[in-house]
């Protein structure tokens, strides 16, 4: 995922509990990451989509972009120089998805965007953005943030979890009522596990990578150990690996940096039109590689990713050549795997990839070439799962 | 009947008298099967395929990735564990039994000798 050399392996602060939880641990991004507990990967993805699921994503890099005349505007402005979307309009507690962008419009990472929401300091952006990017992402925002906006990576003081499934809300409830009534992609700052000494600060988002309703939580390094420990004393909470992260994600049709989306394709390319706001659409919106993504959505003879849905019970997996059905190649899977909730429930092998523009409509037959024979598959729409976000009662 | 194992972690069951024509059972250990994790598909031989010692005799995939099984000796299949298609988590439940993968004709039963015995076996994992 990254190209970046390892020298040694990082931890987050919870390595210990995921060692004592008897975790696989594995290296990623420069991390040692739990991949499966236990449960292993299946269980793990089905409790995640009937209860709750705890994921560790403290390897995800956390930064503010501060504006020293703290004016929400200057560090919007800023921003909006180097990602397609709109950030301007973002409201104290709002949240987008966009992405860093090359001049020539390729993908160098996709990443979370939110303002603050905290009295006395609506001005400030707070990111998320990939682990296997994220050192190349600092040099990134250093090189083209200008004097008056301020840089902080926030990596040594702040830990991020994930808690994701449809009990979520309720278990965290528990904690701070107020988590229940935000809708997707907002946040808040307040106190959970209060107690008079030694309060639990944190930055809850209602957001997440798996396509369930569910949040991330950003905490101090010393404050997660003890949110962690509380949260998993909830029946309904089970921790869970990077393994079935990457199935929840891929059924959610949601791109994974480094495989669905890398500097090769451009964010219309790869079906994220949705991300890019109407007046940020055009050659001249001022954004590095905004010509790119002006051409691309004229120009319909660009690829496109789509969801591929294997006929049969056989994975296709990333690099699996996808042809028409008179043997042409038109396009290769850069995620495929199996979806244990995909078929309504029943489970089956789920793909996403690229595919020459003329294939993309759903119902499109194509071939899969997979250990040397072809095999059927659909061109379907993406999710595989159903998205169940909270957009407000 | 004996049962032998390949440090890939295949099992060839055969009953006696073990000679050229006997017919073997082809499986993948438990350990082999847990390492994997939850099976989702197993990709047979055609009955009939003719496979030397170290062929590709099956694919099993599981929900992390694909890996080959390989002919623990030479032979011809004779018959597929066809339940596999349709249940692949047989062989989480049960690899040493009815998750077994194919039978096979053993072309040369001395080449059973170059493989390792149940208690070889299990030190064989201890060490891994």
């Amino acid at each position: 995922m990254s190209d970046q050399k390892q020298t040694e392996t990082k931890q987050t602060s919870l390595h210990a509990k995921h060692v004592e939880l008897g975790a696989k641990m594995v290296p990623f991004a420069g991390y040692d990451m739990p991949v499966q507990y236990p449960m292993g990967v299946l269980k793990e993805h089905l409790h995640t989509r009937e209860k709750a699921g705890l994921f560790d994503v403290s390897h995800m890099g956390q930064v503010f972009l501060t504006p020293t005349n703290k004016k929400f505007e200057t560090a919007a402005k800023a921003l909006e120089k180097i990602v397609p979307a709109d950030i301007q309009s973002l409201e104290p507690g709002q949240q987008r998805y966009s992405q860093f962008l090359n001049a020539d419009g390729g993908i160098l990472d996709d990443l979370m965007i939110s303002r603050l929401a905290m009295p006395g300091y609506e001005h400030v952006l707070y990111l998320v953005v990939n682990a296997g990017c994220k050192d190349a992402d600092y040099a990134h925002l250093n090189k083209h943030m200008p004097k008056g906006v301020t840089v902080s990576v926030k990596d040594d003081t702040l830990s991020l979890i994930a808690l994701q499934g449809p009990r979520a809300t309720e278990v965290l409830g528990v904690l701070a009522p107020a988590v229940r009534d935000l809708v997707f992609m907002t946040h808040t700052d307040l106190e959970l596990l209060g107690d008079m000494d030694t309060p639990v600060w944190a930055h809850v988002s209602r957001s997440g990578y798996t396509g369930e309703d569910g949040y991330e939580i950003s905490a101090k390094h010393e404050d997660m150990v003890r949110l962690v420990d509380e949260l998993l004393s909830y029946d309904d909470v089970e921790p869970v690996g990077l393994g079935a992260r990457d199935s929840l994600r891929l059924e959610a049709g949601l791109c994974l940096y480094g495989h669905d989306i890398d500097t090769t394709v451009s964010p219309i390319e790869a079906g994220l039109f949705w991300s890019i706001q109407k007046h940020r659409r055009s050659a001249d919106a001022g954004y590095l590689g905004a010509k790119r993504v002006a051409a691309d959505i004229a120009d319909k003879s660009t690829k496109r990713l789509v969801g591929i849905l294997p006929d049969g019970r056989a994975p296709a997996r990333e690099h699996t050549e996808v042809q028409d059905m008179d043997g042409n190649t038109i396009g290769e899977i850069t995620s495929g795997g199996f979806g244990p909730s995909s078929r309504e429930g029943a489970g089956g092998p789920v793909a996403m990839g690229y595919v020459a523009r003329k294939f993309t409509k759903a119902g499109t037959d194509v071939q899969l070439i997979v250990r040397g024979k072809a095999r059927p598959a659909k061109v379907v729409k993406l999710p595989f799962t159903p998205h169940t976000y909270y957009r407000g009662a | 009947m004996s049962i032998y194992y390949t440090e890939d972690h295949e099992w060839i069951k055969v009953d006696a008298p073990i000679q050229n024509g006997s017919i073997g059972t082809v499986g993948i250990s438990a350990y082999a099967a847990k390492a994997l994790g939850d099976v989702v598909f197993v990709e047979l031989p055609d009955v009939g395929l003719e496979m030397d010692k170290g062929d590709e005799a099956a694919v099993v995939e599981s929900v992390k990735a694909a890996s080959e099984v390989y002919a623990p000796v030479g032979g011809e299949v004779t018959e597929v564990n066809e339940k596999l298609e349709a249940a692949p988590e047989t062989v989480n439940a049960s690899a040493d039994a009815d998750g077994w993968f194919l039978k096979m004709k053993i072309a040369d039963a001395d080449e059973l000798e170059s493989l390792m015995d149940e208690a070889k076996y299990k030190v064989y994992c201890e060490g891994l």
